[in-house]
């Protein structure tokens, strides 16, 4: 079956790619650029670094710009699906969604109507246990947004390792923040991963922060080896 | 032990996190429980649990329903039986009951027509089906949604099947199946 990945460049999406390509042919990555930081379905943070991530991946790229207006949005994913139908022959499509039925039941409906196979293999993924997989299989991600209280400026640019994941587990047990960040309290980006035959270097980058609000957005990146 | 039956078309397939390790997880922290495909089941498997969960699959997948030869065995099981979404398909295909053709995508809310030990009232589920069922002599028809039957319970026998996927909004009625005697 091949198959293509809704990938936004963070952890969820990057390790849907992983498991899928475990068990089918993944043919593109179908890539949402919304203009909207407050997307419900899209994640937004260092989207462009997408670009670098399929060349790392050596994977073709779909992409498509959205204004990312609450399910004006949908249409423009249609049209990136439909393209990968027609140019890479996909007969399905892979999300990372974890928890939200919002995400997946709106790509269902998508991939229903054009007549494809719909997966998400991070399907209610216990949320820590998601985190220790990206570290065991020696992921390098970053947290590259906060959107939520108590997290704070020093939290962007962190690697995901043990101690970051047991500091998110502690917030967890204190606020009730989805260490994964599945209710947005996060956003990530993926640097090195298992699939990724060179790996990103951040040259320039800004951090942008107001209180528990803040991106770290990458301005200048490259690939370099392993 | 408790049984959970893969539905999806092949074996240990991209769907089994998706469709089969939620309900795992929904039955581990109260029961121990074993995965096997619905083309691997034997005899002793079934001997050696004490209740069986049939799987839902993929919107795309309709690899059971078209394969009834594999599941002669419902028939005749004596113990507790749930089948999820294409597992209540499935089990009505087995006794003859037709399906038909109900689309329904997302949350959705259940209404129950009949007392049964597996849940009350009205309450959201999560619903991801193609087909359901019409009320017949085989079964009873236990819930429903706006569009059709999402839940039913062979009059005889301890067979239930739910439409809807409560390993996704609803784990408390798998751990309500899972204590049934």
């Amino acid at each position: 079956m091949r198959l293509g990945v809704l990938f936004s460049g963070g952890k969820d999406s990057t390790l849907a790619l992983h498991l899928a390509a475990e068990k089918e042919e993944v043919a593109c990555l179908i890539t949402v650029v919304s203009k909207n930081k407050e997307s419900y379905m899209f994640h937004t943070p260092n989207i462009d670094v997408t670009v670098l991530q399929a060349e790392a991946l050596g994977l073709p790229m779909v992409s498509v710009v959205t204004e990312g207006r609450k399910e004006a949005e949908l249409v423009d994913l249609e049209k990136a699906i439909v393209e990968a139908k027609s140019n890479f022959q996909i007969d399905g499509v892979v999300t990372g969604a974890v928890e939200s039925v919002y995400q997946a039941s709106r790509v269902q409906r998508i991939c229903n109507r054009f007549n494809i196979w719909c997966f998400n293999p991070l399907w209610k993924y216990d949320q820590k246990a998601l985190l220790e997989t990206l570290v065991k299989r020696q992921y390098q991600v970053i947290i590259s947004g906060i959107f939520a209280y108590p997290l704070d400026e020093k939290w962007l640019g962190k690697q995901i390792d043990t101690h970051v994941i047991a500091q998110l587990a502690e917030l967890q047990s204190q606020y009730g923040i989805s260490p994964s960040g599945e209710g947005g309290e996060i956003e990530t980006t993926v640097l090195d991963a298992p699939m990724f035959k060179q790996k990103i270097e951040i040259t320039e980058h800004v951090v942008e922060a107001k209180g528990n609000s803040g991106v770290y957005t990458i301005k200048q990146a490259r690939l370099v080896a392993k | 032990m408790i049984l959970v039956v893969d539905m999806s078309w092949k074996k240990d397939s991209l769907a089994f996190n998706e469709f089969v390790l939620p309900i795992t997880s929904a039955i581990q922290p109260f029961e121990t429980c074993q995965v096997k495909h619905f083309s691997e089941i034997t005899l002793a498997d079934l001997y050696a649990c004490s209740k069986v969960v049939l799987s839902g699959t993929a919107l795309k997948d309709h690899a059971t329903l078209k394969q009834l030869d594999k599941f002669n065995w419902v028939k005749t099981f004596g113990k507790p039986l749930l089948g999820i979404c294409a597992g209540m398909q499935t089990i009505s295909l087995v006794f003859g009951e037709p399906l038909t053709t109900c689309l329904q995508i997302g949350m959705a809310e259940i209404s129950t027509l009949k007392e049964n030990p597996l849940f009350h009232g009205n309450f959201n589920a999560y619903t991801l089906h193609n087909f359901s069922v019409e009320p017949s002599q085989t079964f009873e028809t236990l819930a429903e949604s706006t569009k059709c039957i999402q839940a039913i319970k062979h009059k005889q026998k301890n067979i239930y099947g739910v439409l809807f996927h409560p390993e996704v909004r609803n784990q408390d009625i798998i751990q309500r199946f899972i204590r049934l005697i």
